[in-house]
């Protein structure tokens, strides 16, 4: 079988005031019919501009510099706009990250679809009505007939994506670039909405280049993998050989860091590539905590019937007010010392129970006792508060750009009155020598740090006021998997060492189960069950909590370098 | 946030960021944009003017000992006929300088504007800060009475507050207040901008994780709103206060023009302006036209600059 | 959908009784009422049978609901200046400010969105840079400078137009027109330039930054990547959204121009309600200066209204439709 879509050598670059930047370099990879083809790698590896630059949608003033592309043996690069036009949609295709946005809010589905239709194919409009009609069904949208009329806004997320799919099959392409295309999606829309890629390319020999972060994805999608590091092409083949025996130390690392669904490891394995991952230094922080005197028996938080209301409709009349049950009636205990893990999708109302815990929220209803205090009536809180620390999700929202570091890690402890002046200044140093940034740091702003950077300048904050409890809601679901085994690292070791005790809040099962003691299961606001994460993980209770980790991306196939020894007993 | 630093420490810190704000990017913008660099310069050039007035300005308009009627209509460059004095920019219909008064209305006009965009921003920020922050019903007053104002345009609220403020005042007085109530007409008439902008982005701000990180240790709301926010929310405050600033230039000249602004006593451009026109058809050009080129220059010069500021602060515009 | 429109009107009448309520106030409480009415002779018992007359003898909320009774049906005293009802002055100046006003009003929105457009979808260009330019002088000129300027290019030194006045006007049933005459048309156009010039910079300069924002969405990346034309994408699917934002603003444009109207009758000696209302400010003639801030605020909340409910027209989202699923 011959290459539909064969990429040689191509080189992109975006020219900026200071510098050229160079976003990919020589990249050369090939895809046939039928086959779906991963592109994995971090953030900046720059396989989304291979998507765009395949599609002349490169952003000013990105251009291709080198290299080329061919279509069915037709050279497609270098071509004026016009021409590319005319390739787009007829025999090339995307499908976007965020079904959200990529519909037009204006348009019924039938005007987007047939619109696109009789661009590309000479039919009638009964023709291309009927086409509209088929589509709709073939990518699994019932009572195509009424939605047809319908517009992008009375879809949910996953029906959109398969809208986007639709579209995107219009002109029958034969090759279709997904540039993340359940990213934006929950756990088991993802699995539905990749299953149907999967279809397609098979029943229509469709050439698919899969783009995408996520090893999981690639693991259980893909035929062929092609792995990037900073613009370049490390590794590319089968994807079970380069997952089970990667060649390059680029990618040995990178396996290394994903989180295994089936073991629980001690510590990841950091296979330092580039020598870049820094120190965290445990043992000095340890030496100067105050440690709390920890009597496991009891349990540091008692939670019960813990509820929230949000106000979705608002009105003069008590009556008329309509509200979202975010969290309903919840009850669970959080013993000294240990790690407490909560999952469920997005809208379970995980986070919204950390932010009552947090005090962030006011619960509506239900108790929250803290050493057998309660903490949610009113009244000062501010003993409690200097108890609890928590981790954010965003690194990038979480610091504010406009405060330099030192003050940013300063705030807590100045705020409690608890350090001033010279004895501040030198807890703040030495915080940022612990998580191994060094002191220089706190002269800078956060914006001259990377993600994984910000997030050891978030727990640097956290661990001012030597707290006894952290709050990690998703503390690495905005990071690249190397970076994420980094922090979740130093998680680890603050909770063995500083015998700190943690609620640990995720989507992401693999992670929850390398983390925790213990872990909540939640749906629709609602508690579904409780153990202990090894035995949940091994013979879970409820349907819903089998259903959940039915959808965990199956790894067996990965490479196990350097895991082995972390294996916990 | 008070810095842990101590003084000697900090000023070293201050040299570094004065030169790191020069390199930096809107600095870099600024130093690429010819349009920008004149502008400033233009600006620059006005505001030392009508500041140093007294000293450069070669006659006093005000005082009637240096005025000479003999003077009057003295065209620009061209020698008087019956004094023989030569004015640069020739001379009004009492003999006064243009030059000077040009440049003492320049400073009525840029007094004006200044504390006019200055009150409307004190106002704007605070309740936009507020109205974003804390939300629910306080938020809808606020948003509802800007919305109110927004539909009336701000030129008409400057003249009813205007009108109303004259109403209140007995006649012995109304020139000599008529200044602060052009300040407070046209202060109060332009809030709103300011007002929506930092509600927009104080909802955005205030959804993200530092703010909750900051509630999280019991700070107080406005605490967070000063410390936390408001250094976030500024650019786009800056942006709108230079635009501001041309609008209530503009504003103060067309109250003026229309006999509703500064009085005669203490004339703005647009008071000059008012009386030039009236020896437009006669043929003394110049007591119209110097007076407008500079309404102009500043005026255009300033929004030059709030378009820059614009597109420098948002790099997605480019 | 009804009951948007519902709060809708409900909102529109509760700002029009706090226009009225800041009218009414004006007239109660800026100067005495009984001073600017009657003259240097009056006896106590003058002050007494108008202060009866007026009602102002009655408590506030009372004289309150006896102005709005009275507004509504378009009676709103005695100009102070004038000495006759101010209805009937602003009945007889009312045609002048509508006609200038549509006249602008049309040029502003045309003009503007179609160089607003133009200018947004060849941002590159050397023409788009040259409008952006003059644009900005647009906005930096006042609009009394545009009008001054114009009288002396095409009156003083060109004498093609008459620089006051409205020319002649045809009596039509009430309503004194100034289209029917050669004269009429004549007079129309420096005003009417004037009035629109500034309008059409903001309208232009608007749909420009909302076009641009619009170009820069996924779905407008996601349509150029399904192979619709250049032509279909900037005309059908990014103007559309375009115009939702855009509507809004103009509308409030819109009630702008009755605004600025003041200026350009000022310099025009146009005799419409503006140059009243300029002279009422003047001469503290309250009844005209209460009475023109209720016309205009009906107008202003009318259109306002109407802008309203264009959008639910166009955006399928506020119609309510159903829910996700």
């Amino acid at each position: 079988m011959s290459a539909i879509l064969d990429i040689a050598d191509l080189t992109v670059e975006f020219p900026t005031r200071r510098e050229i930047f160079v976003a990919v370099d020589g990249a050369s990879l090939t895809v046939e019919p039928g086959e779906i083809h991963g592109l994995v790698g971090e953030s900046g590896a720059g396989k989304s501009t291979i998507g765009a630059a395949v599609m002349a949608l490169l952003e000013r003033p990105g251009r291709i510099a080198g290299g080329t592309i061919r279509l069915k043996n037709r050279i497609i690069s270098g071509r004026d706009r016009a021409e590319m036009r005319s390739l787009r949609g007829s025999e090339i295709s995307m499908i976007f990250q965020d079904p959200l946005t990529s519909l037009n809010p204006l348009f019924t589905i039938r005007e987007q679809l047939t619109e696109t239709i009789t661009t590309h194919l000479s039919v009638t409009d009964a023709e291309a009505h009927e086409r509209a009609h088929d589509l709709l069904a073939r990518v699994g949208i019932p009572e195509p007939d009424i939605r047809l009329d319908q517009y992008p806004h009375q879809f949910s997320g996953g029906m959109r994506q398969r809208v986007v799919i639709a579209l995107a099959l219009c002109s029958e392409p034969d090759v279709i670039i997904a540039d993340e295309p359940t990213t934006a999606l929950d756990v088991s829309i993802q699995a539905q909405i990749l299953d149907l890629i999967r279809e397609l390319a098979n029943e229509r020999q469709v050439g698919v280049i899969l783009i995408t972060h996520d090893m999981g994805v690639i693991a259980d999608t893909t035929d062929r993998v092609t792995v990037m590091y900073q613009g370049k092409v490390v590794e590319t083949g089968a994807t079970r050989l380069v997952l089970g025996k990667p060649n390059h130390p680029y990618t040995k690392s990178l396996i290394a860091a994903v989180p295994r669904p089936n073991v629980k490891l001690h510590r990841f394995p950091l296979l330092s590539y580039d020598g870049r991952a820094t120190e965290f230094r445990i043992d000095d922080l340890a030496r100067n905590w105050n440690k709390a005197d920890t009597d496991s028996a009891k349990p540091l938080f008692e939670i019960s019937g813990l509820t929230k209301r949000f106000l979705q409709k608002r009105s003069f009349i008590p009556s008329r007010r309509q509200y979202l049950v975010a969290v309903n009636n919840v009850s669970f205990d959080i013993r000294q010392g240990e790690v407490f893990g909560i999952v469920g999708e997005s809208g379970s109302g995980k986070s919204t129970v950390a932010r009552m815990i947090a005090g962030l929220y006011r619960a509506d209803g239900g108790t929250i006792l803290y050493g057998g205090q309660p903490v949610t009536g009113s009244g000062s809180l501010a003993w409690y508060r200097r108890q609890i620390q928590m981790i954010f999700q965003d690194p990038y929202s979480s610091l504010n750009p406009r405060m330099r570091v030192d003050a940013i890690v300063a705030e807590p402890a100045l705020h409690h009155r608890l350090l001033s002046g010279k004895a501040l200044r030198h807890r703040v140093d030495e915080l940022l020598e612990h998580v191994g940034l060094g002191a220089a740091a706190g002269l800078k702003y956060p914006h001259e740090f990377s993600g994984g950077q910000r997030q050891r300048i978030s727990i640097a904050r956290a661990l001012a006021t030597q707290p006894r409890f952290l709050i990690c809601d998703e503390p690495t679901s905005a990071l690249d998997v190397s970076i994420q085994a980094q922090i979740l690292n130093i998680l680890k070791d603050l909770q063995e060492h500083l015998s700190l005790t943690m609620l640990f809040i995720s989507h992401d099962l693999p992670v929850v189960r390398q983390m925790c003691d213990r872990v909540a299961v939640m749906q629709n606001g609602r508690l579904v069950e409780v153990r202990d994460a090894e035995a949940l993980f091994a013979s879970p209770r409820e349907a819903y909590t089998r259903s959940l980790l039915k959808l965990m991306p199956r790894l067996d196939g990965l490479a196990t370098e350097g895991i082995q020894d972390q294996v916990e007993a | 946030m008070t810095s842990v630093y101590t003084a000697p420490d900090r000023f070293n810190q201050m040299a570094l960021r004065i030169r790191a704000m020069w390199q930096g990017d809107l600095a870099w913008a600024f130093r690429h944009s010819p349009v920008a660099m004149v502008s400033f310069v233009v600006v620059v050039l006005l505001v030392s003017g009508a500041l140093l007035a007294p000293l450069i300005a070669p006659h006093d308009p005000f005082d009637p000992a240096t005025l000479n009627l003999m003077n009057g209509f003295t065209a620009p460059g061209t020698p008087n006929a019956f004094t023989g004095e030569s004015f640069w920019l020739g001379t009004d219909d009492q003999g006064r300088d243009v030059f000077s008064t040009i440049l003492f209305g320049m400073r009525i006009s840029l007094l004006v504007g200044f504390a006019a965009v200055l009150l409307g921003m004190v106002i704007g920020v605070t309740l936009g800060l507020i109205a974003g922050y804390r939300g629910g019903w306080t938020e809808t007053i606020i948003m509802r009475v800007a919305d109110v104002q927004l539909t009336f345009p701000a030129i008409l609220v400057a003249m009813l507050i205007f009108g109303i403020a004259k109403g209140f005042t007995p006649v012995e007085y109304r020139d000599q207040i008529a200044i602060w109530v052009l300040i407070l007409a046209i202060g109060l008439s332009d809030w709103v901008q300011f007002a929506r902008v930092v509600r927009g982005a104080t909802l955005v701000e205030t959804k993200k994780e530092y703010v909750q990180a900051a509630q999280l240790i019991g700070r107080s709301g406005t605490a967070i709103m000063i410390r936390h926010i408001l250094p976030n929310v500024l650019s786009p405050v800056l942006v709108i206060a230079t635009i501001s600033l041309a609008l209530a230039i503009i504003a103060e000249a067309t109250l003026s023009f229309l006999g509703v602004g500064a009085p005669p006593t203490q004339p703005s451009l647009g008071t000059l302006i008012r009386i030039g026109q009236g020896f437009l058809f006669s043929g003394e050009w110049w007591i119209l036209f110097f007076p407008a080129c500079t309404l102009l220059a500043l005026a255009l010069s300033v929004n030059l600059l709030g378009d820059w500021l614009r597109d420098a602060l948002n790099p997605k515009l480019r | 959908m009804l009951n948007y429109v519902i709060r809708r009107v409900f909102q529109s009448v509760v700002v029009l009784l706090i226009v009225g309520l800041v009218a009414f106030s004006m007239f109660r409480f800026v100067g005495d009422p009984i001073d600017n009415m009657l003259g240097q002779e009056r006896t106590q018992a003058d002050i007494e049978r108008l202060r009866t007359q007026l009602g102002l003898d009655q408590p506030f909320p009372v004289q309150y609901w006896r102005f709005l009774e009275n507004a509504v049906q378009g009676n709103f005293g005695v100009s102070y200046r004038q000495g006759r009802p101010v209805a009937e002055i602003i009945a007889e100046r009312a045609p002048a400010t509508l006609e200038l006003a549509a006249v602008s009003g049309l040029f502003a929105i045309v003009i503007g969105i179609v160089l607003g457009v133009f200018t947004a979808i060849r941002r590159e260009g050397w023409a788009s840079n040259v409008i952006m330019t003059g644009s900005l002088i647009g906005v930096s000129l006042p609009t009394f400078l545009i009008g001054i300027l114009l009288i002396y290019v095409f009156s003083v030194e060109l004498d093609l137009l008459p620089s006051f006045g409205r020319g002649d006007v045809v009596d039509i049933g009430g309503w004194s027109t100034g289209f029917l005459t050669a004269s009429g048309l004549k007079a129309l156009v420096l005003p009417a330039i004037t009035l629109g010039l500034y309008q059409m910079t903001l309208i232009m300069r608007l749909v420009r930054a909302e076009m641009l924002e619009v170009l820069r969405q996924d779905y407008i990346n996601f349509a150029r990547a399904r192979g619709l034309s250049e032509r279909v994408v900037n005309f059908r699917h990014a103007l559309k959204n375009t115009l939702v934002p855009v509507i809004t603003v103009t509308g409030l444009q819109l009630g702008s121009i009755i605004a600025f109207a003041i200026i350009t009758e000022t310099v025009f000696q146009w005799p419409g309600v503006g140059l009243l209302f300029i002279n009422a400010i003047q001469f503290v003639d309250i009844p005209v200066m209460a009475a023109y801030l209720m016309l205009i605020s009906v107008m202003f909340v009318g259109i306002n209204l109407l802008v309203d409910l264009l959008y639910v027209a166009i955006d399928p989202r506020l119609r309510g439709e159903g829910n996700t699923t």
